[in-house]
């Protein structure tokens, strides 16, 4: 059993852990819950390894144990995986999953034989069908994320913490997880469960340890507690997801694809994105659902102009036919996208909040076209921060020190402050908390309301049906379904998803 | 906890901003205790005409390095626009097969000479973009390319007598301050305000912090790095046309490591080699350490080979101190 007992940690002075207790019993699966920011990261680092100045005790099978590395933490049998997946991109699956652990004979030379042949194992355990050769760049985010699995499985942790795991991966694939968690507990192995999805926790957890705000609200047995309690014990209020009733505003067409295909760079012959038409109107939001690698980030990117040389089709902006040649052009005929990938794709995290939201609208911020002028930008940072009521110490603040419900606000501001016609939201809500969610989901029905079109593009039923007037399913790059909402269920839409000639 | 976290990070940030400034001034004390003859005006004046090539040189690298690349070429395209500055204002430009010379002044050697640099850098940021090239590689070709087409422009031979007027630029005061410190100040007044108030400058850090979310952005990113390695090309350029004034002539060896020295001056200033952070003024602050630097060792009569030695321990504990105020926690 690993304890966390009386656990303070402070960073320059502010507390972002205080006084907090834990318990993570083997063969169980321990869910770890509360909103961004109550401090499960940070407990998460100190047992493995990687904040190793705190106060109070670590007692891992009544013995107290202090790590100084996260090679430490990982002998001792602790392992994380992380919501940031830490794979080394231009090395193989192999490669990653014996990195710094790697089978040498007695002359040091690598015997690649008995890696591959131990990682075709290992890749079968997570469901993964791909060679031991593949190079991490390769790979989509969802498994990337098994490869990390496989890792953990590989070094036979005792402990493993899973931060956030099925934030990226398709329900078939969080149904592989599951199974493998489910041995592991059988092994009597210990599963801290750390995750937004109160329904996933209460499929598979165990036990429940609240926080807020870096301190110990609540622990017990998952069968002792329903949703809606858990939902009040880490938010403090009380927050609703409705299915969307409401009909598009209009039947103004704003956006027309016309068998848009994107070729796969990797095989000319295969499309990732095959003949899909759709019709966006003015005031309505779209929900775009399907599995993994059903190419709906693809067809976004396409749509933004990412992809001009691969794609083909038609594209209409307000009935006048457009090719975009880079995102600048998409942008300019009103079309913006959010993308998957906050970090990598949405933002500056070293720039300061201000420099983020102002990034996109610059030509409107200067003076005699020649320099910033600083009082406009400070308005227009200071009107979003209000509007979105995105929590942030000063506009002067590093983006990096925020949450990520709060970076999300911030690349909704960026894209808001360029008056869009049409918005693609990718993955909106990835790993954010349910308060951040449910504000989100407030702003893309208002902006819908004020007549922009929303294409929303999720691996989250709910999200689908709360947000979306019309639903679409994608599968293998093609559109299998395209219905109003209230035809809508989970049960169809997944068959659509799983949908095969 | 936000609102600490990031004050934490404005005041390393602002603590940073003087680092530099505390290192350069405890090496003054030092240099000025070590040696009486260090501690004057006349000396702190000609410090910074060494140091004034060296500046134009490091800004226009600050801002290629600020977008996460690098520019090896600079020490060439000195070499090559001092070589054109001097040979156009000597010999002027014939072109025979159309029976034309046209003579220049030394305000038109000058902008010629820019012009060249710019082109140059122009190229680079093409090749870079367009091509995909590493700008470690690209700029490594254009270091060969430009060092042989000055040789081949001097056919190896320095090109000397520059006249009075020329001269001025290199050697001249103005108000008391030597004329190369005048232009140096210039240069990086107007990087300073590219950087901080302009949409280029916001463009060029978000560049470097990263590059996809700035392309997501809609940030023409090819063109802005193609204006960026244009400007390094026309601060190299300007640099160029100091040295040859300097000496009254060009040399076609002028400039070889220059772009050593620039990216040693950006680094000691506290800029990411990465891309993203970092300022213009920081890297002042670094030229100036390295000239000084040079200066001190050489009133203390410290062997050259010893020099050599000390500058690089000195870049090596600049990174090491920079890196230690990086750590959290």
């Amino acid at each position: 059993m690993l304890i966390a007992k009386n656990i303070t940690k402070k960073f320059s002075g502010v507390t972002a852990l205080n006084n907090i207790c834990l318990e993570l019993h083997p063969g169980k699966v321990n869910a770890i819950i509360g909103e961004n920011g109550a401090g499960k990261s940070t407990l998460m680092k100190i047992f493995s390894g990687v904040h190793t100045q705190y106060e109070g005790d670590i007692i891992y099978n009544g013995n107290k144990v202090q790590f100084a590395s996260t090679k430490d933490a990982e002998e001792a049998g602790i392992a994380i995986i992380h919501q940031e997946l830490n794979l080394v991109p231009h090395l193989s699956i192999t490669e990653n999953i014996f990195l710094g652990r790697e089978i040498t004979n007695a002359f040091g030379i690598l015997n690649k034989k008995n890696m591959c042949e131990q990682t075709k194992l290992l890749l079968k355990k997570v469901n993964l069908n791909l060679h031991p050769d593949t190079l991490i760049y390769k790979l989509k985010v969802g498994q990337q994320q098994l490869v990390e699995i496989a890792k953990a499985l590989h070094t036979n942790a005792e402990v493993i913490i899973m931060d956030e795991p099925t934030s990226a991966i398709t329900d078939k694939e969080v149904d592989n997880l599951f199974a493998i968690i489910d041995e592991l507990t059988a092994n009597n192995k210990t599963i801290a469960y750390i995750s937004h999805k109160l329904n996933e926790l209460f499929q598979k957890a165990d036990r429940y340890t609240v926080l807020r705000d870096g301190a110990t609200i609540g622990a017990g047995e998952m069968k002792d507690i329903t949703h809606d309690e858990l939902v009040e014990k880490m938010a403090g209020r009380k927050i609703m997801i409705e299915r969307n009733t409401m009909n598009a505003a209009s039947n103004e067409p704003l956006l027309q694809l016309k068998n848009i295909c994107l070729q796969n760079p990797e095989n000319s012959g295969d499309n990732v994105v095959h003949n899909v038409s759709l019709t966006l109107h003015k005031g309505e939001v779209i929900g775009v659902y399907g599995l993994m690698g059903a190419g709906r980030t693809e067809l976004m990117e396409t749509i933004f102009g990412l992809h001009p040389s691969l794609s083909s089709g038609e594209l209409y902006m307000e009935s006048k036919s457009k090719k975009f040649k880079s995102p600048a052009d998409a942008i300019k005929a009103g079309i913006m996208l959010i993308p998957e990938d906050r970090k990598s794709q949405g933002l500056c995290l070293d720039l300061t909040v201000r420099d983020n939201i102002c990034i996109t609208v610059l030509d409107k911020l200067q003076q005699w076209d020649i320099f910033l002028n600083k009082r406009k930008e400070t308005a227009l940072s200071k009107a979003y921060i209000q509007q979105l009521s995105i929590k942030t110490a000063s506009q002067e603040t590093q983006v990096r020190n925020l949450s990520g419900g709060n970076q999300q606000k911030i690349v909704l501001a960026k894209w808001l402050a360029k008056t869009p016609k049409v918005l693609l939201l990718d993955e909106p809500t990835r790993g954010i908390d349910v308060g951040a969610k449910s504000e989100i989901y407030k702003l893309i029905k208002e902006m819908a309301a004020k007549g922009l079109g929303v294409i929303v593009v999720s691996s989250e039923i709910p999200e689908i049906l709360a947000l979306a007037n019309r639903v679409l399913v994608m599968c293998e790059g093609k559109l299998t379904a395209d219905m109003p909402v209230a035809e809508a269920t989970e049960s169809n839409m997944l068959t659509y998803a799983l949908h095969r000639n | 906890m936000l609102a600490i976290s990031s004050s934490y990070s404005l005041n390393t940030q602002r603590l940073k901003r003087f680092q530099s400034l505390i290192a350069l001034l405890l090496l003054c004390v030092i240099l000025t205790v070590l040696s009486d003859k260090f501690f004057s005006s006349e000396n702190g004046l000609n410090v910074l005409r060494q140091t004034a090539v060296n500046i134009c040189i490091a800004t226009g690298m600050t801002l290629v390095i600020l977008t996460g690349g690098i520019d090896l070429s600079v020490g060439s395209i000195l070499a090559l626009c001092g070589a054109a500055t001097a040979g156009l204002l000597k010999n002027g430009m014939v072109l025979p097969s159309l029976d034309i010379f046209i003579g220049f002044t030394v305000l038109g050697a000058i902008l010629a000479a820019m012009l060249i640099g710019w082109l140059i850098g122009l190229f680079n940021g093409f090749v870079i973009t367009k091509f995909n090239v590493p700008p470690f590689v690209a700029t490594l070709a254009m270091l060969t390319i430009a060092r042989g087409f000055t040789m081949l422009y001097t056919q190896g031979q320095p090109i000397s007598n520059l006249g009075q007027q020329f001269v001025y630029i290199g050697a001249g005061s103005f108000l008391g301050i030597p004329v190369p410190v005048w232009i140096a100040a210039l240069v990086v007044l107007i990087a300073a305000f590219i950087t901080q108030k302009t949409k280029l400058g916001r463009y060029i850090y978000a560049i470097g912090g990263n590059e996809t979310a700035a392309k997501f952005s809609g940030i023409n990113v090819s063109k802005v790095k193609m204006v960026v390695y244009a400007m390094a090309g026309a601060m190299a350029a300007i640099g160029g046309i100091i040295v040859t004034s300097r000496l009254d002539s060009a040399q076609p060896n002028a400039g070889i490591s220059y772009e050593l020295d620039a990216i040693a001056a950006v680094v000691i200033g506290g800029t990411s080699l990465s891309g993203g952070r970092g300022t213009v003024w920081g890297t002042v602050m670094g030229a100036i350490i390295i000239g000084v630097l040079n200066n001190g060792l050489v009133l203390l009569n410290v062997s050259p080979f010893w020099q050599q030695v000390v500058k690089g321990a000195v870049i090596l504990l600049a990174v090491i101190i920079d890196k230690l105020g990086d750590k959290k926690e």
